[in-house]
């Protein structure tokens, strides 16, 4: 059986946990003072070694990506932490930059002291404000104890770190889009190669990391490569903050190695709410595909969730019963990405707008068997042809709801409706 | 986007309700300045512009700014932004015309979100903003005719354990109900103060928060909670199994050094050292205090 590991959610329970003073007496910034005694290389070989993944959706080996900057460049290297949590389900960083900032901004300082750079960004989404005041907070209150700045601790090492807000963009969690929207333009994904690594800031060598990867960090230096390789499974090492929602009896944030199943983390969060039963779930946000109460099993980790024809993505499980219509949920999950769409590329901008009109019509009982096979051939020519993931996301669950469901989108046209009542799904079904 | 070429289903919800406040286009707003205001702006833009290596990285918190004193993006914003970092009025409306959280016309003092994403629609938050649309009398991205309250249907705003949620000026309120809603909107419009879930003692002014996301805080990260309810339970689980990360190895654990092959040239910008190119060292003056 797997258990539950709070790391970066040890200190959430305590009042003062987003306080410099909250954050260091549970031994905060220890890992900062053994880091700089360090050389930078050192550390980028310990996260190499921790077999730490970004958390962030696309697992990609953290170490590898700051091992991809160039050894040298005539620009400036940046850090760019991607704080614009937005994926729907997803719902982690958010509550960790309101819990606990400095572990965040703890990692950042770190992880620049170890690719060498002296400028940093945390680039927040705009419409949590609260989240926005404990950053400011947190990177101030660092200022003022010598963490950030100039000749940090006596080191010599400089470095100034910006909390920059967006706007209200989903698209600006894709990397590039991000930076775009970070130099002041529109977010819109940039053109790949080159690489951040080579070309990305203002032009310059740029790491871009999660908010939980960077969070990660601290404790990698703290308690060494083995002891963070020692949670998780063969690829995918490590620990992860597992996000329930929706149908659940204890909906929550459940930080645990990888590897863990749904089977398991429902056991933990008290099981699908009372009455009812597990109908389908997203392992790692909407732009995953969706599995069943097939999959209850399956191991929660990279290459597991893979094989069984879906991502990891964010771990952001979000639960649904047998009362929900799969239609509707598939149809208001595409119109979100038809709302995000930058526009940039057709694919995306006009498949993402067909989605919708046809999806719309099918749950409204008025479309035909045809409409299935139309809406296939359209993620044909969306999924691997759009410019960035954005295109490809969408198509997830439309094609895996089709796959999975494909009766009861027949049932729909068959009656003349959706043959579900919304009310059923609300959270205060029967109690009203 | 073309909203003719679909076939008409249904009604788009929230499309329906009340009267739109009449504006002029595009952006209301051209009445210049007053001296005053103006050097405020220019000041605070400054302070902005100061915090990146590279000006325009600064028009996102400068748009808050302009939606800080004028509540919306105005025209005679717009323009200062474009005087204040060389660029045309037009580059910065291709920007403001794209982000979401940047609006074309006035809302409300308080600007109420419901969530109408899957998992949120799917909770009640359908069912929320019917009937709080209803009772306002207004529609998605609609005003309240006094300018106290206006709506809007957002998208998923990272808080899906609390399900359904809302906003009020981008403070969370988890866990709502119909019944919440319209009480919640009610003692906006009576001027009661309201707290959010997870934030401040009470929400803030639109432009209040417009402030803070330009960039200036306003001294009130400590008040309110830590963490919700949803964020602590996998932590209270772990505790009544007596669950608990690895035990930390004893001694030190240093990372193997990395092989001399593997260390290359020294980076432009060393540790310590000044960072090159046209980035001014130490640019932060307008730093977050």
């Amino acid at each position: 059986m797997t258990t539950l590991t709070p790391i970066l959610t040890k200190n959430w329970n305590q009042p003062d946990s987003f306080t410099r003073a909250g954050y260091e007496r549970e031994g905060g910034y220890q890992a900062l003072r053994r880091a700089l005694t360090l050389e930078p290389d050192a550390i980028v070989q310990a996260v190499k070694d921790s077999g730490l993944r970004g958390r962030g959706g696309a697992g990609f080996p953290t170490g590898m990506k700051w091992g991809f900057l160039p050894p040298s460049s005539p620009n400036p290297r940046y850090l760019v932490v991607n704080a614009d949590e937005s994926e729907p389900g997803t719902c982690k960083d958010i509550p960790l930059m309101l819990a606990n900032p400095h572990v965040l901004v703890e990692g950042v300082i770190i992880s620049a002291y170890a690719i060498k750079s002296n400028h940093a960004f945390i680039y927040v989404r705009g419409e949590v404000l609260h989240v926005i005041r404990r950053l400011q907070r947190a990177v101030a209150e660092a200022y003022e104890a010598g963490y950030i700045g100039t000749n940090i601790l006596g080191s010599g090492y400089d470095l100034e770190l910006v909390v920059h807000t967006g706007a209200g963009a989903y698209i600006c969690g894709e990397e590039t889009a991000l930076l775009d929207s970070l130099e002041g333009f529109r977010g819109q994904p940039r053109l790949k190669p080159p690489f951040p690594a080579v070309a990305g800031l203002y032009g310059g060598p740029t790491v871009i990391n999660n908010v939980e990867s960077i969070a990660s960090v601290p404790s990698i230096v703290a308690n060494g490569a083995d002891w963070f390789a020692s949670m998780g499974t063969e690829k995918s090492q490590g620990f992860g903050i597992f996000s329930l929602s929706g149908h659940v009896t204890r909906p929550g944030q459940y930080e645990a190695p990888l590897g863990i199943t749904l089977r398991e983390l429902l056991a933990m969060a008290g099981g699908v709410r009372d009455g009812h039963r597990l109908k389908f779930w997203t392992p790692g946000g909407s732009s995953t595909p969706l599995f069943t109460d097939e999959h209850l099993d399956v191991p929660l980790d990279f290459e597991s969730v893979g094989a069984a024809g879906s991502m990891l993505g964010t771990r952001a499980l979000q639960i649904f019963d047998e009362t929900v219509c799969v239609v509707r949920a598939v149809l208001r999950w595409s119109e979100f990405y038809a709302h995000e769409s930058c526009g940039k590329c057709t694919p995306c901008r006009e498949g993402t707008y067909w989605y919708k009109q046809m999806l719309k019509r099918l749950e409204a009982g008025q479309g035909s068997e045809d409409d299935l096979d139309t809406l296939l051939d359209l993620s044909d020519n969306i999924l691997g042809r759009s410019f960035c993931a954005l295109g490809d996301g969408a198509t997830s669950p439309v094609v895996s709801s089709i796959k999975l469901f494909r009766d009861e989108y027949i049932a729909h046209f068959e009656q003349g409706g959706c043959p579900f009542d919304p009310a059923k799904s609300t959270l205060w079904a029967g109690n009203r | 986007m073309t909203e003719h070429l679909g076939p008409p289903v249904g009604e788009e919800p929230g499309q329906h309700h009340g009267e739109p406040m009449q504006l002029e286009p595009p952006y209301g707003g051209t009445a210049p300045y007053d001296l005053e205001t103006r050097e405020a702006l220019e000041r605070d833009a400054k302070e902005i512009i100061a915090r990146y290596p590279k000006a325009r990285s600064a028009l996102l918190p400068m748009l808050h700014l302009v939606q800080s004193v004028d509540g919306h993006i105005t025209q005679r914003g717009i323009d200062l932004c474009a005087d204040l970092l060389g660029i045309t009025a037009a580059q910065v409306t291709g920007v403001a015309t794209f982000y979401t959280q940047y609006k074309r016309k006035p809302v409300g003092e308080y600007h109420v979100g419901v969530c109408i994403n899957t998992l949120c629609a799917v909770m009640g938050g359908d069912q929320i903003w019917a009937e709080l649309s209803e009772h306002v009398g207004v529609g998605h991205d609609e005003a309240t005719p006094d300018g106290t309250v206006s709506l809007e249907r957002i998208e998923c705003n990272a808080a899906c354990d609390f399900a359904p949620v809302m906003t009020v000026n981008w403070e969370f309120f988890d866990d709502m109900t119909p019944e919440k809603a319209k009480a919640l909107v009610d003692d906006l419009r009576a001027g009661r103060e309201v707290a959010p879930s997870r934030g401040p003692g009470r929400v803030c002014t639109w432009k209040e928060a417009s402030r803070v996301l330009a960039g200036f805080p306003d001294g009130r990260a400590h008040e309110g909670v830590q963490a919700g309810p949803q964020s602590l339970r996998g932590l209270e689980v772990a505790r009544d199994n007596g669950w608990a990360a690895p035990p930390v190895p004893a001694g030190p654990v240093d990372a193997e050094p990395p092989t001399p092959g593997e260390v290359t040239d020294p980076p432009p910008n060393e540790p310590g050292k000044p960072i090159g190119g046209s980035v001014k060292p130490g640019s932060q003056e307008g730093r977050n205090q």
